[in-house]
């Protein structure tokens, strides 16, 4: 078992880094009214489940949520409300407030809208709002409620929708993504949204792929505690196959966010059954032994989940398990640099301007 | 291949279907028989006591041969159609809203731990027409399912039971009744106690004013919407299972060693348990276990792709040159999970193709796991033997038969 012991640890260890600061990101949460902006806000972060969303109102000007995330990271989340005099309100008299230091904005438009030029044409107040205030900011548009397109046309409209939206976007360049509350693409866009905001990712993520390689995992996933989102996931290329430059991989695409899906509405049963709340963590080990694969998911750091694949074999298992607790120091120091240094006292760097 | 490792069977998610209640994920082949067929042939010597000349026949076709047969009867729109296609089918409620009303009889064989076929009778037929063969129907008869709608008016009902019961009597004494009042959901507790009581009392008097008392009867409160039909389901499946007090002592003892609070014996497929230990059961732990089924089986619908060979050979070479089967201290599936407050860790353990062992700890069990495993591991060995010993048996009977 000596093979397996910790080697890493100088890979592992963030000390070399400079000290990362609390980030706050704006992220502008945008759409007609009814195009299903809250709803989607409160699957993610506030683990309601599909069904739920219909208690939903509209929401009335702006909706302002902070999310605590990992690496210190925390996102304003301003849901505005869509109805039309909010809009004209945001363009006009709360223009700057609204539009200045934006990180993110999410721009929601409804596939079943009647009248999409009239959508594109707020759209293109809203981007040219954006240029003026926060011209490096990002800009996601999704494309939602695509369960009401018949599966076979889905892909044409919304290729056309996307064209139409590029081609309005200014200097921008959107990521789109199609979307639906009622299957895991909404947990697909989110988990990539996510994924780029979050500040020292790569270093996290290069940890996580020594991490897995070291433990001989197949797949090795990060999750965001509350939003159980995966944040990033590192792959094995040593399922080999007969063809050594191609690698095996499961033929699962969409098997993260599908994941996250089943763990969150599981969450929905452990609350009922525990009688905690439903934002609160509801487990802390999860082990699964197959003949054909293993898994464990743990708690890992303050904001984290960690999920580990593996072949079948006690011995592996173990020894895995044992070396993700041991990881787990060091990856809480990626985690909230900001913590660590505030704990040696150096609380003058961390504190945010 | 064991549904838990393949996890073939629609998931909660996919909400593409909403036709008539498919039979794809269902039928499956069984190997772990029990030995129905015996008590069948029980059923029908004793009959043939009481009445020498009209002893019922096997009922005919090799489908329907040896399969205990739970009957949905009720009047129209009570819902028998929504329960089976719910319950079999794992139909989400909501869409059963679309299911036309059934024409003819619906027969369905369900091939799991047990072979039975649910036969599902249109409201409006009145088999008790002399043109029905009784026996065909009732035969080979498991369980009566009788649904009442206990938000309308259930009056008709309870009549059209009675006469049923009544005309059943004489010839099929044994048959077991089982009441479902059904749409209960959004019912008060007070107001389903009372209609419970209602129903129970209007037909023992209309039993007793014929000479017939103590009918076997049982009522139970059900609702597609929640976990109350399977619940029901599983009580009326539990009195088929021949050896159930062998498996119940099982988990009872598993209980007691462990210190486990509540044991059920799953059906993977349909999520009917069709054992527990005897400690009190309430509807949390139910619900908690069948959901973690449905974790697992998800999740290894994920991740249980075939890998390629290479790979596996590379796994089973140094520095481990071991077979990968005898890498692993188990070769059916395990799992454990331990919810955030620690008081109560739940774990799963597969024991055959189609029964899981699902178990709610106490607290601290799982730091003790190894002791639980082994445990565990002793129990699934008793459960297997005891199937294994129906299934021999079950060879018996044939043979006898052939000889008469």
């Amino acid at each position: 078992m000596n093979n397996l012991s910790i080697q890493d640890e100088q890979a592992a260890s963030p000390s070399a880094e400079p000290k990362q600061k609390q980030k706050k990101k704006k992220v502008l949460l945008m759409g007609k009214s009814g195009s299903g902006k809250s709803s989607m806000r409160s699957i993610i972060f506030s683990n309601y489940i599909a069904k739920d969303t219909r208690r939903l109102g509209a929401t009335i000007d702006v909706d302002l949520s902070h999310v605590k995330f990992l690496g210190n990271l925390t996102l304003n989340l301003w849901d505005c409300g869509g109805q039309d005099a909010f809009m004209e309100n945001y363009l006009s008299q709360q223009r700057q407030h609204v539009f200045s230091n934006v990180g993110v904005l999410i721009y929601v438009f409804d596939i079943e809208s009647r009248d999409f030029d009239r959508d594109l044409l707020t759209y293109r107040s809203i981007i040219a709002a954006l240029s003026q205030f926060s011209p490096t900011a990002s800009v996601y548009i999704l494309i939602h409620k695509m369960d009401l397109v018949v599966p076979n046309q889905r892909e044409d409209i919304y290729n056309d929708r996307v064209s139409l939206i590029r081609s309005k976007s200014d200097s921008f360049d959107p990521t789109p993504f199609a979307t639906s509350i009622w299957d895991q693409s909404l947990y697909k866009a989110w988990a990539e949204i996510i994924h780029d905001l979050v500040p020292n990712l790569d270093q996290i993520e290069k940890h996580l792929g020594s991490l897995g390689k070291m433990i001989q995992a197949e797949e090795v996933l990060l999750f965001e505690r509350t939003s159980f989102l995966v944040v990033s996931a590192w792959t094995s290329r040593e399922i080999i196959t007969s063809d050594a430059s191609q690698p095996a991989q499961n033929p699962t695409y969409d098997r993260n966010e599908r994941l996250s899906n089943i763990i969150k509405n599981f969450k929905q049963s452990t609350s009922r059954f525990t009688g905690t709340p439903k934002s609160a963590e509801q487990f802390s080990v999860f082990d699964l032994k197959m003949p054909n694969f293993c898994m464990f998911l743990i708690k890992f750091t303050t904001n984290t989940y960690l999920g580990v694949v593996l072949p079948p074999g006690e011995e592996r298992y173990n020894s895995a398990k044992l070396n993700c607790y041991i990881a787990r120091t060091q990856f809480e120091d990626l985690d909230s640099p900001a913590r660590k240094s505030a704990d040696r006292g150096a609380t003058a760097e961390a504190v945010e301007a | 291949m064991p549904l838990l490792h393949t996890g073939r069977r629609r998931t909660k998610l996919d909400r593409s279907y909403n036709g008539p209640p498919r039979q794809g994920p269902v039928r499956h082949i069984s190997p772990a028989q029990l030995n129905l067929e015996r008590v069948h042939e029980q059923n029908r010597l004793s009959v043939r006591k009481k009445d020498g000349t009209k002893a019922p026949e096997p009922a005919p076709g090799p489908a329907a041969k040896g399969k205990p047969r739970l009957l949905l009867m009720g009047q129209r729109r009570s819902g028998k159609s929504s329960i089976s296609s719910v319950v079999f089918h794992k139909m989400p409620p909501n869409e059963t809203l679309f299911l036309e009303s059934t024409a003819r009889i619906q027969k369905d064989s369900m091939h799991s731990f047990m072979d039975f076929q649910v036969w599902d009778f249109p409201g409006q037929v009145d088999f008790m027409d002399p043109s029905f063969d009784l026996d065909a129907i009732f035969g080979e008869i498991g369980a009566l399912i009788w649904v009442i709608d206990a938000q309308d008016d259930y009056l008709e009902a309870i009549n059209r039971l009675n006469s049923t019961i009544l005309n059943l009597q004489p010839s099929y004494p044994n048959v077991n009744v089982e009441v479902f009042i059904h749409k209960v959901d959004g019912l008060s507790d007070d107001y389903k106690l009372d209609i419970r009581r209602d129903i129970l009392q209007r037909i023992q008097d209309e039993l007793s004013d014929h000479g017939v008392e103590n009918a076997p009867i049982n009522y139970h409160l059900t609702s597609i919407y929640n976990h109350s039909i399977f619940e029901a389901f599983s009580k009326v499946i539990q009195k088929l299972i021949p050896h159930l007090p062998t498996l119940e002592a099982l988990l009872n003892d598993l209980c007691r060693s462990c210190r486990f609070e509540k044991a059920y014996l799953f059906d993977v497929l349909s999520k009917i348990y069709i054992a527990t230990d005897s400690s009190s059961m309430d509807m949390a732990s139910y619900e908690i276990c069948s959901d973690y089924i449905d974790v697992i089986v998800d999740v290894s619908e994920i991740y249980g792709w075939d890998r390629p060979k290479e790979y596996i050979e590379l796994l089973e070479g140094p520095p481990w040159n071991k077979k990968l089967e005898d890498q692993s201290g188990c070769r059916d599936a395990e799992s454990a999970i331990v919810l955030t407050d620690g008081k109560r860790p739940i774990m799963l353990r597969e024991v055959n193709k189609y029964l899981a062992l699902v178990a709610i700890m106490c607290q601290g069990s799982y730091e003790k796991m190894p002791n639980v495993t082994m445990n565990v591991e002793g129990t699934v060995r008793g459960l297997t033997e005891v199937f294994e010993i129906t299934k021999q048996s079950r060879q018996i009977p044939r043979v006898m038969r052939r000889s008469y």
